[in-house]
C-alpha cells in the first residue's frame, strides 16, 4: 500500500497499458513533453518515445477523427480532450463515427478508442472548464461512459477501458485528481457494468458517480447524527449501467436519492431515478429524489458553490424522504 | 489639390535613391505547393490529344482502356440506380453522372491494398473498385447502413457527415505507415464539404504527420443547390493546400487521361513518404443532387446542356479510337457488358431483402448491455405476439 493521487494512478494505468500492448498510442494537446495540463501523461513520451505519446494540432475533431483512422489501422488510441467543454468540437466525430462504426458495418469495423475527458467543477475554473458533459455521451448508443471516484478505480477502470473492444468515454473528475488515498497498484481490473456499494446502510440509498461520490459519503457520515443509516452506491460505469446493484440496494432500504454534479434536467440522474422507480416501486416508501447542479450554465468560480451539490443539500433532501409517511407538501395540490 | 498615386511614387525618396545591389533571392516557400494556374488537361473536349508533358506523363494505353470500360459500366450502373429509385427499390440515389472520369480514376490510381474513404456520391467509384453493387446500394436500399465489409474491400463506409472522412483517412494512413506498411489512403470529397472544418483538420493532420493521403476534391460546382461561389473566394479549391504545406494540383475532371495522370502522380508522392497531396478536379454534376431534388429552382437547363459537350466518356472513346486502341467491336462488347451488369443488378435488387428486427441489437456493442438484452427480449415477445395474431387472422 502506498499513498497516491488519482492523477498518479491514471498515469500508471496509461504506462502499464503501453507496456503491455504496443498498439496503445496516447495523443492530444500538450500530452507530450508537458505531460498534459493535469500531468496525467507525465513522463510517457520520455519513456515510450514520441511515436507512442505525441502532441497533435490543436483541433479536437481532428484528434478524435485521427483516432478513428488509427483504430481502423489496428492501433488502440487513447486521446485526451483537455477539458470537458473543449471536447464539443469533436462531438460529431464521437456521435456519428466513434459510436456508430461497429453498428454501421454490422460488427466488421470497430474502433476501440478511449477518449479521456477531464470533467466537472469545484476547482475554481473559469468558464468552459467545468462542464459535466456525461449525459451527452451516455445518450449516444455505442459509447461506454465510465467515471471513477477513487484512486484504485481510476487505475483499474482505465486499464479496462483501454482493453475494452468498444469505444469508451472516460470521464475524469478534475476535483478528485489530486486527492490522495491508500492504494495498491496494479489494482485488480474491474469489469464494466458493476456499481459498488461504498458504504453499507439500511435507511436510504444515495446513488452517485464521479465527483458526487465523496459528497455522498460525507453526507452519509453526517447523517448518522440525524439518526439515518445511509447506503452509498458508486455507479462507476454509467454505460453499461448496473441496474442489479442499484435495485438491490434500494429494495433493501426503500428510499433513494440520486446525486449528480451536472445540471439536473434530462441528466443521467433523471435516468437513474426513472429506472429505480420502475424497478423498486413496491419497495419505495417515498418518491425517488434528486440532488443535482442547478439548471444553469456552469457559474463563475465565485458562485460555483451555490451550484454544486453540497452535503447540506443532500441532507435536506434526505430529510424529505417521507420518514413520517406523510406526502411531501410541495407536491400536494393546494 | 489631389495627389495621384503616380505623383506619390514620383515624389517618394525611394525612387530617388541610387540603385542598391540586388539581394540574394529568398526561395519562395510556397514553391511546389501551388497548383498550375490552369487545370491540367491532356485531351481536348473532342478527344484530340494536347502536347505531351513531362510533369504528367500519359498513363499506359491499357490502363486507359480499362478506365473506359469501367466508366461505361459505371454510367450504366448509375442510370440503373436512378431507375431503381423510381421503382421504389432505393430510398434515394445521389447520381455521379458526368463525373465518371473522377469516380473511376480515383480508384484506378490505387492498389488493392490501398484504402478508399468515399462519400455517399461515390457508389460508382465503389462498383468500379469491384465491390458488389448490391452491397454498395445497401445503404440506399435501406436494409442496413453499410453493405460491404470495409476490412475486406479496404473501403470505409460511405460517409454522409460531410468531410469527416478526411480526418479518418489521415489517421488510417498514418497508422499504416506507423506499422510499416506502404498503404495510401484516398479520400473523396466534394466542393461544398471543403467548407467544413473537418476538411481543414484532416488536411492539416495529414500534413503535420506526413500521412500518405490523397485528398481528391470533385468540384462538381454545386452543394445541392448552393453554387461554388458561395463556398469559397479562393482562386480554386486546389489553392487550399498551400496553407497547410500540402502540394496541390487542379485538373480538368472531365478529361480522363489527365485525371488518371494527376492522380498517379499524387499517389506516387504519398507512397514515397512525402506526405499528403490535394487534387481538385473541375467537373460537373449532370443530374440533380438526388432523385428527390428539383434542380430547376437553382440552375438553367442551358448550363447543364453546355456540359454535355464535355462528356468524359465520349472524350476518352474518341481518343482511344484515334489511337487504334478501341474499335466498334470493343465498344459494343463493353456496352453489352454494361447492359448485363445493369440487368443482373436489377434482378438482384428486385428481391425483397430479408431484415431481422432482432439484429438491431447485435452490433451496438461487442456484447449487448443488460439493457439491450431486455429490449431485445421485449421486441422478441412483440414479434411472437404479432405472429400469433397473424395466425389467428
Amino acid at each position: 500500500m502506498a499513498t497516491m493521487t488519482m492523477a498518479k494512478a491514471l498515469n500508471a494505468a496509461l504506462a502499464d497499458a503501453m507496456l503491455d500492448d504496443e498498439r496503445v498510442v496516447v495523443f492530444g494537446e500538450d500530452v507530450g513533453q508537458l505531460g498534459g495540463v493535469f500531468r496525467i501523461t507525465d513522463g510517457l513520451q520520455a519513456r515510450f518515445g514520441d511515436k507512442r505519446c505525441f502532441d497533435t494540432p490543436l483541433a479536437e475533431a481532428g484528434i478524435v477523427g485521427f483516432a478513428v483512422g488509427l483504430a481502423m489501422s489496428g492501433l488502440r488510441p487513447v486521446v485526451e480532450m483537455q477539458f470537458d467543454a473543449f471536447a464539443y468540437p469533436a462531438f460529431e466525430q464521437i456521435a456519428s463515427h466513434v459510436a456508430k462504426l461497429r453498428n454501421r458495418t454490422r460488427g466488421a469495423l470497430s474502433v476501440p478508442i478511449v477518449i479521456r475527458v477531464p470533467y466537472a467543477g469545484g476547482i475554481g475554473g473559469v468558464e468552459h472548464h467545468c462542464d459535466s458533459s456525461e449525459a451527452y455521451y451516455a445518450h449516444t448508443p455505442g459509447l461506454k461512459v465510465v467515471t471513477p471516484a477513487t484512486v484504485e478505480d481510476a487505475y483499474s477502470l482505465l486499464r479496462e477501458a483501454i482493453d475494452d473492444p468498444d469505444p469508451v468515454v472516460f470521464m475524469e473528475p478534475k476535483k478528485l485528481y489530486f486527492g490522495s488515498a491508500e492504494a495498491e497498484l496494479p489494482a485488480r481490473k474491474e469489469p464494466f457494468g458493476r456499481a459498488v456499494v461504498r458504504r453499507a446502510g439500511t435507511d436510504a440509498t444515495l446513488i452517485a458517480y464521479g465527483p458526487a461520490v465523496p459528497v455522498a459519503l460525507e453526507a452519509a457520515e453526517a447523517a448518522r447524527e440525524e439518526g439515518w443509516d445511509l447506503e452509498v452506491v458508486d455507479v462507476r460505469t454509467i454505460v453499461p449501467f448496473d441496474d442489479a446493484t442499484v435495485t438491490a440496494s434500494v429494495r433493501k432500504t426503500g428510499r433513494c436519492v440520486v446525486i449528480q454534479e451536472a445540471q439536473g434536467f434530462a441528466g443521467v440522474g433523471a435516468e437513474i431515478a426513472a429506472r429505480v422507480q420502475e424497478r423498486c416501486f413496491h419497495a419505495l416508501h417515498a418518491p425517488v429524489l434528486r440532488v443535482s447542479g442547478l439548471d444553469i450554465p456552469y457559474p463563475a468560480p465565485m458562485l460555483e458553490h451555490t451550484h454544486l451539490p453540497s452535503v447540506d443539500r443532500v441532507l435536506d433532501t434526505v430529510a424529505r424522504l417521507q420518514w413520517d409517511d406523510q406526502p411531501d407538501e410541495r407536491w400536494v395540490a393546494a | 489639390m489631389t495627389t495621384t498615386p503616380e505623383a506619390v511614387r514620383r515624389a517618394s525618396p525611394r525612387t530617388r535613391r541610387p540603385a542598391t545591389p540586388a539581394t540574394p533571392a529568398v526561395p519562395d516557400p510556397s514553391a511546389g505547393l501551388l497548383p498550375r494556374t490552369e487545370p491540367v488537361r491532356l485531351l481536348n473536349p473532342d478527344g484530340t490529344p494536347l502536347p505531351a508533358r513531362d510533369d504528367y506523363p500519359e498513363p499506359p494505353v491499357e490502363a486507359l482502356r480499362e478506365m473506359y470500360r469501367r466508366m461505361v459500366v459505371g454510367r450504366r450502373f448509375d442510370v440503373q440506380a436512378t431507375a431503381l429509385t423510381k421503382q421504389g427499390r432505393l430510398a434515394v440515389y445521389p447520381s455521379s453522372r458526368g463525373q465518371e472520369a473522377c469516380q473511376v480514376g480515383g480508384v484506378l490510381a490505387l492498389r488493392d491494398t490501398d484504402w478508399v474513404f468515399p462519400t455517399y456520391r461515390e457508389s460508382m467509384a465503389l462498383t468500379a473498385r469491384g465491390i458488389d453493387p448490391v452491397e454498395v446500394l445497401t445503404l440506399l436500399r435501406g436494409d442496413w447502413h453499410c453493405g460491404y465489409d470495409p476490412t475486406v474491400v479496404l473501403t470505409a463506409p460511405q460517409c454522409t457527415p460531410l468531410a469527416t472522412q478526411c480526418v479518418h483517412a489521415a489517421g488510417l494512413a498514418y497508422g499504416e505507415s506507423y506499422q510499416g506498411r506502404d498503404t495510401v489512403a484516398l479520400a473523396f470529397i466534394g466542393d461544398g464539404a471543403t467548407s467544413e472544418g473537418d476538411f481543414h483538420e484532416g488536411v492539416n493532420f495529414a500534413a503535420v504527420f506526413k500521412a500518405p493521403v490523397v485528398y481528391f476534391v470533385q468540384n462538381n460546382k454545386y452543394a445541392i443547390s448552393v453554387p461554388l461561389s458561395r463556398q469559397t473566394a479562393a482562386p480554386s479549391l486546389a489553392y487550399k493546400g498551400v496553407g497547410y504545406g500540402v502540394p496541390s494540383e487542379q485538373v480538368d475532371g472531365n478529361d480522363p487521361v489527365a485525371v488518371l495522370a494527376v492522380l498517379n502522380r499524387a499517389v506516387a508522392h504519398a507512397r514515397a513518404g512525402k506526405g499528403p497531396y490535394l487534387v481538385e478536379a473541375h467537373t460537373y454534376r449532370m443530374e440533380p443532387h438526388t432523385n428527390a431534388d428539383d434542380q430547376t429552382r437553382y440552375r438553367d437547363a442551358e448550363e447543364v446542356e453546355a456540359w454535355r459537350d464535355r462528356d468524359p466518356i465520349a472524350r476518352l472513346e474518341a481518343y482511344l479510337r484515334n489511337r487504334g486502341a478501341l474499335d466498334d467491336a470493343a465498344v459494343a462488347a463493353i456496352a453489352e457488358e454494361a447492359e448485363a451488369y445493369a440487368a443482373a443488378l436489377r434482378d438482384r435488387m428486385n428481391a425483397q431483402p430479408e431484415v431481422d428486427p432482432l439484429s438491431l441489437f447485435d452490433h451496438v456493442y461487442a456484447e449487448p448491455t443488460p439493457q439491450l438484452v431486455e429490449q431485445r427480449d421485449q421486441v422478441r415477445a412483440e414479434l411472437a405476439a404479432a405472429r400469433v395474431e397473424e395466425g389467428d387472422a
